[in-house]
């Protein structure tokens, strides 16, 4: 039944990322074949490892079959109608490198960023939190390098890594995720155009927070990127990770893979809030995120963290997993998964426990609203090795309205009978009679839905860094008041 | 302070209220009383603004600001800021929200629309420990850390009414709507909610008693009982008339 009050709530959400840049770019033809590779890299001026690494996936991949296992449901991609290349002008073949400072960068790009709240420019970029920007398939520029360079640690693009620490990113490269991996690893091998690399040499607490800044723009482009992020010995790093692209009624593909690694009482924290486009109303349009994410805890004593904010893109399938391999290393996962309007999310995490007195964390909030469907799957592996390991995992969904879904598919593998394993999970839903009662009680609409994602999400918002935290929250509620009521 | 006329609503499509009649001044307690279905429920959730339920005709003033302004097209906060409050006769279960903070935000924004400064969590304490005292709550809501727990998150049926009660005296509404607060309540519980009720009674305040039984009259003395019947309201009286109804029934009254 129509009425006053409910019409309020249904104000359009506005996504406030949704603008295309105008700019000139050099883009490759459509199609995907060990040509169009070879010109990737020829590009990227890469050396010859690099090249036959790429054509190596590329021909496993053309073997593989699309997996369809997951929760989700997309017609067919056809992977030929998708240019694997595309740059800002300003970067043209022929020219070197990147532009030597961010002010010699484009001003339509350097505006880009402003207006989706990065700031690049020297004199305004956020202090404490060091930036690599990815626009479409390359990095246009890193900032705080000086600060960096005095403790020692590298950050910069990965095709920047590629010349200038080739032994460091042929050793770890592939290691974690192997292109054998899996269909859309093997597609990110073949044809990664680039994305952050992060080494944190031995005993560096890393001063200021790391973080990439990915942006899609131009059409009918597909962004491939792929972050390899090491923590030596007895190191830490705090790393962030955001994501924007324009609203388009095509879909488009973002196929990344990000590889971590600690190494003996290392320790990293990697937190994400994708904010991918999520399609219209009726479902059109948006991004297809399928993403490879997993970490290492290679070292004894060694810590990895994921933690994520997932409310964007029309489809996200990424499971971000740790190998617990060093005795008493610790992994965590906390997500909070939003799906609204005809949204999919199939997402989760891996524990895989190899060495003694291991310990890894779950705690999964997925969302959703609207007719949206959301996913949760996890696995935990206890192997045969791992004496004493742990796991405790809390995989919570809240329904709002009646027409979305929340399922849970947990795989357990236990190979050790020492193993502590404990597994909580809950349904509920955000009612009418929660809105009105709180309504009742002096609280607006924008305050009620935020009392009640804080309330639900809580647990995984308090692993974020405070400006992450706070713009995770406004997010969430800002899609979320368009779904209630 | 409030004056219905003519007042028809309905839920779903269908007429619950026809024609309702009803005027309360400050410092009056109504007690409105009525067989199942009749439309008791209907008008509290209709003075206090569930979106679900439609005014189809009538009028519904309220006195904001020393005026009588329609309410009608107010949202349920802001009447709650306006100093509306219902008391459920359901009270809603929001686990995951802190009762504590929930309390604290509501009561701040009541205090920021009366152009107040809201108070710090610290200032809040001290006064919510006052009015916890003053409906004797206090002792029992600290054992049992209601404070910490999730609004109304596993509360029996009575402390969810007792806690409806404490948001009550914490808002200090002007116009109190008390749904059905008696229903399953033991009689220790129903004598700590009317005493409760009583003390926040003023002359500057009203309440309104939604209620079957004559039983919670004996603790909370109406003014005026209203005898609702079919979506309106066909006979008032004094307390006189709350014990004709337990003596003769519905039937006996409204035959």
């Amino acid at each position: 039944m129509e009425n006053k009050t409910n019409k309020n709530f249904h104000q359009d959400y506005e996504y406030k990322y949704g603008f295309e840049t105008q700019i000139a770019s050099d883009q490759v033809q459509k199609g995907l074949s060990s040509d169009i590779i070879r010109l990737i890299s020829r590009k990227k001026e890469e050396p010859e490892w690099m090249l036959e690494y790429r054509l190596k996936a590329f021909e496993y991949w053309q073997k593989l079959e699309e997996p369809t296992w997951a929760h989700v449901r997309y017609p067919k991609i056809n992977f030929q109608d998708i240019s694997y290349y595309s740059a800002p002008k300003t970067e043209a073949v022929g020219k070197e490198e990147k532009p030597k400072s961010l002010q010699d960068l484009d001003p339509e790009l350097i505006k880009t960023f402003e207006r989706l709240g990065i700031p690049v420019s020297e004199q305004k970029r956020i202090s404490g939190v060091a930036v690599d920007v990815v626009f479409d398939s390359v990095s246009v520029g890193t900032t705080h390098k000086e600060e960096l360079d005095k403790v020692g640690v590298i950050f910069c693009s990965i095709s920047e890594a590629i010349k200038k620490y080739p032994d460091l990113v042929r050793k770890y490269l592939g290691s974690i995720v192997p292109f054998s991996d899996n269909y859309y690893a093997a597609l990110n091998a073949a044809v990664f155009t680039d994305g952050s690399f992060c080494y944190i040499p031995k005993g560096v607490k890393c001063p200021i927070d790391l973080s990439t800044y990915f942006r899609i723009n131009a059409k009918e482009t597909g962004q491939f990127e792929r972050t390899l992020l090491v923590a030596d010995e007895g190191s830490f790093v705090n790393y962030l990770e955001g994501c924007t692209a324009p609203q388009r009624d095509e879909n488009q593909l973002h196929a990344a893979v990000v590889e971590l690694i600690a190494l003996d009482n290392a320790e990293i924290k990697y937190s994400t809030v994708q904010n991918w486009y999520t399609g219209d109303k009726e479902g059109k349009g948006g991004i297809y995120n399928f993403v490879t994410k997993r970490g290492k805890c290679a070292g004894v004593n060694s810590k990895i963290s994921w933690t994520q904010v997932e409310s964007g893109s029309a489809i996200t399938w990424k499971y971000p997993s740790v190998i617990l391999q060093g005795d008493h290393s610790e992994g965590y996962f906390y997500s909070v998964a939003l799906t609204h309007d005809y949204m999919q999310a199939d997402t989760g995490t891996k524990m895989i426990h190899i060495g003694k007195n291991t310990k890894s964390t779950i705690i999964s909030k997925g969302i959703s609203a609207d007719h949206s469907s959301n996913a949760y799957r996890g696995q935990v592996k206890i192997m045969p090795s791992a004496s004493n390991a742990r796991n405790y995992s809390q995989c919570d969904s809240m329904l709002v309205g009646k027409d979305s879904s929340a399922h849970t598919f947990p795989y357990l593998d236990v190979k050790n009978n020492t193993a502590q394993i404990e597994h909580e999970a809950t349904t509920s839903r955000i009612s009418e009679d929660q809105i009105f009662y709180l309504q009742s009680r002096g609280l607006n609409m924008e305050q009620t839905i935020s009392m009640l994602v804080n309330g639900f999400c809580k647990e995984v918002f308090k692993q974020l860094p405070l400006e992450f935290s706070v713009e995770a929250v406004k997010l969430i509620e800002m899609k979320l008041e368009n779904s209630v009521g | 302070m409030l004056e219905i006329k003519n007042l028809k609503a309905e839920v779903d499509g269908k007429p619950v209220l026809k024609g309702l009649n009803l005027k309360v001044n400050a410092g009056e307690v109504h007690a409105i009383m009525g067989p199942n279905g009749s439309g008791k429920s209907t008008l509290s959730k209709i003075l206090s603004g569930h979106p679900n339920y439609v005014v189809t005709g009538g009028e519904i003033n309220f006195e904001i600001n020393f005026q009588q302004k329609s309410i009608i097209d107010m949202e349920a906060d802001e009447r709650a800021k306006e100093g509306i409050f219902l008391a459920f006769q359901y009270p809603v279960e929001v686990p995951g929200v802190n009762n504590l903070t929930f309390l604290m935000n509501s009561f701040n924004a009541v205090l920021e629309h009366q152009g107040s400064l809201p108070l710090s969590e610290e200032e809040f304490k001290i006064y919510l420990d006052k009015k916890m005292e003053l409906m004797g709550l206090r002792e029992d809501f600290l054992k049992k850390g209601f404070m910490d727990r999730g609004v109304n998150s596993g509360f029996s049926g009575g402390e969810k009414k007792k806690n409806e009660i404490l948001q009550m005296a914490v808002l200090a509404p002007r116009l109190a709507i008390l749904d059905e607060t008696d229903s399953g309540l033991d009689i220790d519980a129903l004598r700590i909610v009317s005493e409760g009720v009583n003390k926040l009674r003023s002359s500057k305040n009203a309440v309104i008693l939604i209620t079957h039984y004559q039983r919670l009259l004996d603790y909370i003395k109406p003014d005026f009982v209203h005898v609702l019947s079919q979506g309106r309201i066909v006979k008032t009286g004094g307390p006189e008339l709350a014990h004709e109804l337990e003596k003769n029934g519905y039937d006996g009254i409204l035959s």
